[in-house]
């Protein structure tokens, strides 16, 4: 079967007669057998998925299928979906099975989408490679000793090898875009509260973003469309009316386009990178854009706010796992105290445990405001200054990472070197700003380099138009 | 920021999480480092800055004051590793 990169392929081959969605749904299926050495998905939805094909095939028939109708998704083991298990790749759910979906998953299945699994991640989303899941490593289809980045790593890397049309992920600080772009495809992660987070696992409340991880600019624009928008069951949801951005996504306009400067000049970043970095913004520049040098003056604070942050929020919200209303709990215990921390001790793997101690530690008494609330203090000033830029110009470009993919292990005992990798991308959401990795060539040995725009809050539109221009200008 | 062992073991009871004497020393360590590295922070002058603590524009979302069931007593149930008829059962806390 041929490989598809859009919903729209799929359906003008439905309505021609040459394919269908249970033969679709057979095809990946056949492909995540052949690929399983990949480690990308934790548990297939076999009979489920070739049923709800068949049922959709007959709706298809009858002329009354849902605009996801011939999309087969993947979802990261981060999003409830009803009676099926979830664990964020992680011992302490062991066992868990969601009693609801989550609203972006429920408008999934309202339209018609089949899901065909739960994706391989980081546990509990926290990670850059993916090698933080209890369940093991993912590998990237370019170069099997490779990570596919993390932390939607299954997610992404299911989308690269063909596994399935799309994913559903999250992103906390890079973790749709950076492994998008260490695969090859087009991760987004829209404005902060444009999709509820209603039945996302919690891992940083004030960063958290569902994001979605396709081949073309029109499915993610299309899978925006559904999932975006209002909901009852999340109160920090924007209510703003969802654009139709499938209709919009042709744009002629000329642009204020602003870079930043450190990213193409600094040592920390390849310099295969800054190579086709400065190929791409030249090739803005003679379309007729401007496109200018920008200085982030705060660039270095970026991470350190970001970490103190992050884990602040995952300390208390990770407490709820105490091995009393679900998941794993442990032998032994003599009483509550014991029952927790014997739990979480067995049931929370390395990193996360790492990253509730530091979180524990900087909203503990005497370190609240040294190190709490001064981060929140320059997270404000870090927003300010983007704001700023993103108020001359349209959008701000960076390389999404640093480095191409890199090996299984590369980074094992220095974590401050892993984090590195997320430093272009977690501005975005220390800012709460809509950003996307689109592909921008591959380096001499073939492994994938990624381009991140980012833009002003609920300018999706513009930032979907624009990649899409982007992705034509480099075939064309 | 340097932080010893003895501030691993505080930080750990806070967490509920408990480590052996080596993953202890280790922690001691890795924490130590990482502090120092967010100790960047104390460059920028942050005076008069107010903390940015919510990120979404939305305030006061309210609904209708009408009682909802979302999830039956047998759902709310059905997860626990040890439950009876109608309770989670847990260790025994009281002396």
């Amino acid at each position: 079967m041929k490989r598809y990169h859009s919903l729209q392929e799929i359906r003008e081959d439905i309505d021609a007669g040459k394919t269908s969605c249970v033969e679709l749904t057979r095809y990946y299926l056949s492909n995540i057998k052949k690929k399983s050495s990949l480690n990308a998905f934790l548990e297939v939805y076999e009979q489920e998925a070739l049923a709800k094909a068949e049922e959709i095939d007959k709706k298809i028939a009858a002329g009354k299928a849902g605009r996801l109708a011939g999309m087969v998704v993947g979802l990261k083991d981060v999003l409830c979906h009803k009676d099926h298990r979830l664990q964020a790749s992680s011992k302490i759910l062991d066992g868990f099975k969601s009693k609801f979906n989550a609203t972006a998953v429920q408008r999934l299945i309202d339209e018609d989408a089949i899901i065909i699994g739960r994706q391989n991640c980081d546990e509990f989303a926290m990670g850059s490679s993916n090698e933080n899941s209890a369940f093991g490593p993912v590998l990237n289809d370019v170069d099997n000793s490779r990570v596919p980045g993390g932390s939607s790593g299954g997610s992404a890397a299911a989308v690269q090898a063909d596994l399935c049309l799309a994913s559903l992920g999250s992103d906390t600080g890079g973790s749709v875009r950076q492994p998008a772009a260490f695969c090859g495809i087009i991760g987004l992660k829209p404005t902060y509260s444009r999709i509820s987070r209603y039945g996302l696992i919690a891992y940083a409340s004030s960063f958290d973003c569902i994001g979605i991880i396709t081949r073309s600019i029109e499915d993610a624009a299309l899978l925006l469309e559904v999932v975006a928008g209002r909901d009852d069951y999340d109160s920090t949801v924007s209510s703003r009316e969802v654009p139709e951005y499938t209709k919009m996504l042709k744009t002629s306009k000329k642009y204020k386009i602003g870079y930043l400067r450190e990213s193409v000049e600094s040592k920390g970043v390849s310099d295969e990178i800054k190579k086709h970095t400065l190929k791409a913004l030249e090739l803005l520049k003679k379309q007729g854009h401007i496109v200018e040098p920008v200085q982030f003056k705060l660039l270095d604070y970026i991470l350190p706010t970001y970490y103190i942050l992050t884990t602040a929020e995952a300390s208390s919200n990770l407490s709820r796992y105490d091995g009393v209303r679900y998941g794993y709990r442990a032998e032994g215990a003599t009483d509550m105290v014991s029952l927790y921390k014997k739990t979480r001790s067995q049931g929370f793997g390395k990193e996360v445990k790492k990253r509730i101690m530091l979180g524990t530690f900087v909203l503990s008494a005497g370190y609240y405001d040294a190190y709490y609330t001064k981060a929140q203090k320059v997270r404000r000033l870090i927003k300010e200054e983007t704001d700023r830029i993103l108020s001359q110009y349209d959008f701000f470009i960076t390389p999404t990472t640093t480095t191409v993919a890199f090996k299984i292990g590369e980074h094992e005992g220095d974590p401050l070197s892993m984090y590195l990798a997320d430093l272009f991308t977690v501005q975005a959401n220390l800012c709460g700003l809509p950003a996307i990795s689109i592909p921008n060539g591959c380096d001499s040995n073939g492994l994938p380099i990624g381009i991140q725009l980012m833009t002003k809050s609920f300018a999706e539109q513009e930032l979907l138009a624009f990649s899409k221009y982007m992705l034509e200008l480099q075939t064309n | 920021m340097k932080i010893d062992k003895k501030t691993v073991e505080n930080i750990a009871h806070l967490a509920r999480l408990e480590f052996t004497e080596e993953e202890k020393l280790e922690l001691t360590d890795s924490l130590s480092k990482i502090l120092d590295w967010v100790d960047k922070l104390s460059e920028i002058n942050t005076e008069g800055v107010e903390p940015l603590i919510h990120m979404s524009e939305e305030t006061n979302v309210l609904r209708e004051d009408i009682p909802q069931n979302t999830l039956s007593h047998s759902d709310a149930l059905d997860n626990a590793p040890k439950k009876d008829s109608d309770y989670f059962r847990v260790p025994k806390f009281l002396g």
